[in-house]
């Protein structure tokens, strides 16, 4: 997804629904999609103007431009659980709190990144901040759908290994 | 075919853990006639088990019991339940391991002597020397069939190799070539050479590289006198009232707790673990554990300097493609104190997949520093620094406060640096970086050291009872009948990865053990 590089006055998209700078768009009760509609997801058990927010808070953690939403919404789904929903919400309200006292507004309605990132600075000591982005090394990296992205091949055993596919193709040297 | 032992048959050596020391131990042992149970805390996976995807395969090899941390190193804060990645299976962490074998140098054998006194550092020189270990080393490297030694080729150079070399010949560096490697580069003992997967770290699934899972454990099997009984985790060694081991007390799988009788008792859990297992084992006649008189047990933890240097070029590399170590510089690794420090280091390539650079190559960082680095993976070159550390008695293993699922206190590891260790890092951080640049890196990344891979010295070889735990044999100075056969004999710990030098020594252990055996001493 794109960031919003443009102070946004009222667009199309507030009046449709709660937009949000970042893209993500909540469609309505329990329910929220990319803007580019390349992804969708349900809600269980936290607003999905919460869950939009941690997804975009993910993205600011460690923001690949080519890494699409979803994977992001598939390293953070786990917190949209019943156990795991309360503190989160916790988090996000916070979140939201210290993005209203540095910023002006809401999280998700911060345009630039290097923004968002100063409000995340302000609070990387914080339990909350931390859980999500020690959570996100394995959620996001570990799924095998992102690895493509930056060249990884994964196991090569089922292949033959490389003796015959390139372990020493080097060719600029 | 495996050995029934009796749990009262009081004939047999007890040997714990089957990695690098215990895992050779048992099978040399067994050749010459010795009924061995080998009683392992983890289960046994073997090639066809193995897991090319590095955290299932972490989660299926690692020890992941809880352990605790303290000290100024970087580990206790990012990795606080971890500070090692030990396996916990069938073959130790010789499945996890890299293969990379060096020989010590001469001289570091005798680093007190060569380095002088250095304040702050517990040095010490080994009571066994050079010429002592080179017929062992031998039987290693023919046993480990490493790569360059006894008329074997060297591996192949790949991709990330090339680079590493190319940097390193621009320096001037001229001992540079892919390693003394425990992987086969032909074919030896039905194990086929190394097919250049990658995933090294996470058990070959060619059984291409050594280790003691399908080499040394089932040969020893084969012989009818070893007994290795898995998910047996040892909660303490026993001894009689004349003060000698009389056997030792494993919880197996389902929890229900036994006890093994022994005429001998071998500890080889790794330098955790070990000392771990004395200091736990402590009676009314040793308060303070086991084979403790000297205070030495746990002291004097090691784990090489390390540190790693990734670099970013504008084009393709695939560093995950091949051997995990596949060269050395050996430049470095000379001691010359005109480099503003003691002992020295090797540099040895190295790569992680995607998902461990992930975790590893800036432990806590986030936001566009750290993920632009990450964006050109695919463009990155990796390197190790392996440099020789100074044993502190105040580093050391101790008991925590925090207990297993058996109800056993766990094991405390406290690590600072010695200010020689940060002088020889950051010199090898310069050198590392410099070989990168030399071959047009645009980024260079100094990268912290990782949980422990090598864990060295907590039960220490000394000729002197007062300064350690062992003697030359590995035998414990209190008590005749109870030795150490792994890495936590280690004196010092020299520039070079450690195993070959663990193995040497289990084999020529074995052989003490024979003879004392046989002439009735123990
Ligand atoms: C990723 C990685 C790469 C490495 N690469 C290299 C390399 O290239 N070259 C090199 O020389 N070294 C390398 N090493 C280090 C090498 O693996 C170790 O030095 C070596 O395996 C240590 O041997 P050990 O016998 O001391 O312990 P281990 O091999 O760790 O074996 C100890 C065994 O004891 C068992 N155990 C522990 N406590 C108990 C108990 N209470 N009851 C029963 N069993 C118990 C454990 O489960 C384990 O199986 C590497 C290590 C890692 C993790
Ligand atoms: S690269 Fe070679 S040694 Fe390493 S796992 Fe693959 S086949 Fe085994």
């Amino acid at each position: 997804m794109t960031t919003t590089t443009a102070p946004r006055g009222l667009t199309r998209r507030q009046l449709l629904s709660r937009a949000t700078a970042a893209g993500a768009f909540v469609c309505g009760a329990g329910f929220v999609a990319g803007r580019d509609a390349a992804w969708a997801t349900e809600m269980t058990a936290m607003t999905p103007e919460s869950f939009a927010t941690l997804v975009q808070m993910a993205r600011d953690i460690y923001p690949h431009d080519r890494i699409p939403d979803a994977n992001y919404v598939t390293a953070v789904k786990g917190y949209d659980t019943p156990e795991e929903a309360d503190a989160t919400e916790a988090g996000i309200a916070a979140l939201d709190r210290r993005a209203t006292d540095l910023k002006g507004s809401r999280y998700l309605d911060i345009g630039w990144e290097r923004d968002r990132a100063e409000v995340l600075r302000s609070m990387a000591d914080d339990a909350f901040f931390e859980k999500i982005r020690a959570g996100l090394v394995t959620g996001l990296y570990n799924q095998k759908a992102v690895w493509p992205i930056f060249g990884y091949e994964g196991e090569s055993y089922s292949q033959g290994g490389y003796i015959d596919r390139g372990f020493d193709d080097i060719a600029w040297l | 075919m495996p050995a029934p032992f009796d749990l009262s048959d009081d004939s047999v050596v007890v040997i714990i853990g089957t990695g690098a020391g215990g895992g050779v131990l048992a099978n040399e042992l067994a050749q010459k006639g010795i009924g061995v149970v080998a009683l392992e805390a983890g289960g046994r996976y073997l090639p066809e088990d193995y897991v090319n995807d590095e955290w299932e395969s972490f989660g299926q090899l690692a020890w992941l019991d809880p352990r605790t941390t303290s000290g100024d190193w970087r580990v206790a804060k990012d990795f606080s339940g971890l500070p090692a990645w030990i396996v916990k299976a069938v073959g130790g962490t010789t499945t996890h391991w890299a293969g990379a074998s060096l020989r010590f140098q001469p001289h570091e054998w005798k680093a007190a002597t060569t380095y002088g006194a250095l304040e702050g550092a517990n040095l010490l020189d080994w009571p066994i020397d050079d010429k002592e270990l080179a017929p062992w080393y031998a039987r290693a490297e023919e046993k480990m069939k490493v790569t360059r030694t006894g008329g074997r080729a060297g591996l192949p150079g790949s991709n990330n190799y090339k680079v590493f070399e190319t940097g390193a010949k621009a320096l001037g560096y001229e001992e540079v070539h892919t390693g003394r490697m425990a992987i086969n580069s032909d074919w030896y003992d039905d194990r086929p050479p190394c097919q250049q997967t990658g995933f090294c770290f996470q058990g070959c699934k060619w059984g291409a590289k050594w280790s003691t899972a399908y080499t040394d454990i089932p040969a020893g099997e084969a012989t009818g006198n070893l007994e290795v009984r898995e998910k047996a985790h040892v909660l303490r060694i026993e001894h009689g009232p004349d003060g000698k081991a009389n056997g030792v007390v494993y919880a197996a799988e389902d929890g229900t707790e036994h006890k093994q009788m022994a005429r001998i008792v071998c500890v080889a859990g790794n330098s955790i673990e070990s000392p771990r297992l004395l200091l736990n084992s402590a009676s009314s006649i040793y308060p303070e554990g086991m084979a403790n008189s000297s205070g030495q047990v746990g002291r004097n933890y090691m784990r090489h300097l390390t540190g790693s240097v990734y670099g970013i070029f504008d084009k393709p590399v695939k560093m995950w493609r091949g051997t995990t170590m596949a060269g050395v510089v050996q430049d470095e690794a000379r001691h010359d104190p005109s480099r503003g420090f003691v002992g020295g280091f090797e540099l040895e390539t190295l790569s992680l997949g995607l998902p461990f650079m992930a975790a590893f190559l800036d432990p806590g960082a986030w936001g566009r520093e750290f993920t632009t680095a990450l964006d050109s993976y695919e463009n990155m070159a990796g390197m190790w620094i392996v440099g020789e550390d100074m044993p502190q008695e105040s580093n050391r293993v101790t008991l925590s406060d925090t207990k297993d699922q058996f109800g056993m206190p766990v094991a405390n590891v406290h690590y600072s640096d010695h200010q020689n260790d940060r002088a020889m890092r950051d010199y090898a951080y310069k050198v590392g970086m410099a070989m990168y640049d030399a071959v047009g890196a645009t980024r260079t990344l100094p990268t912290p050291p990782y949980p422990s891979t090598h864990n060295l010295g907590t039960n220490r070889m000394s000729a002197n009872p007062q300064d350690g735990v062992v003697n030359k044999w590995g035998q414990t100075h209190d008590i005749a009948n109870l030795f150490v056969s792994d890495g936590s004999q280690f004196t010092t710990g020299a520039a070079e990865n450690p195993t070959l030098t663990i193995v040497a020594l289990a084999i020529r252990q074995a052989d003490h053990i024979a003879g004392a055996m046989s002439k009735n001493e123990v």
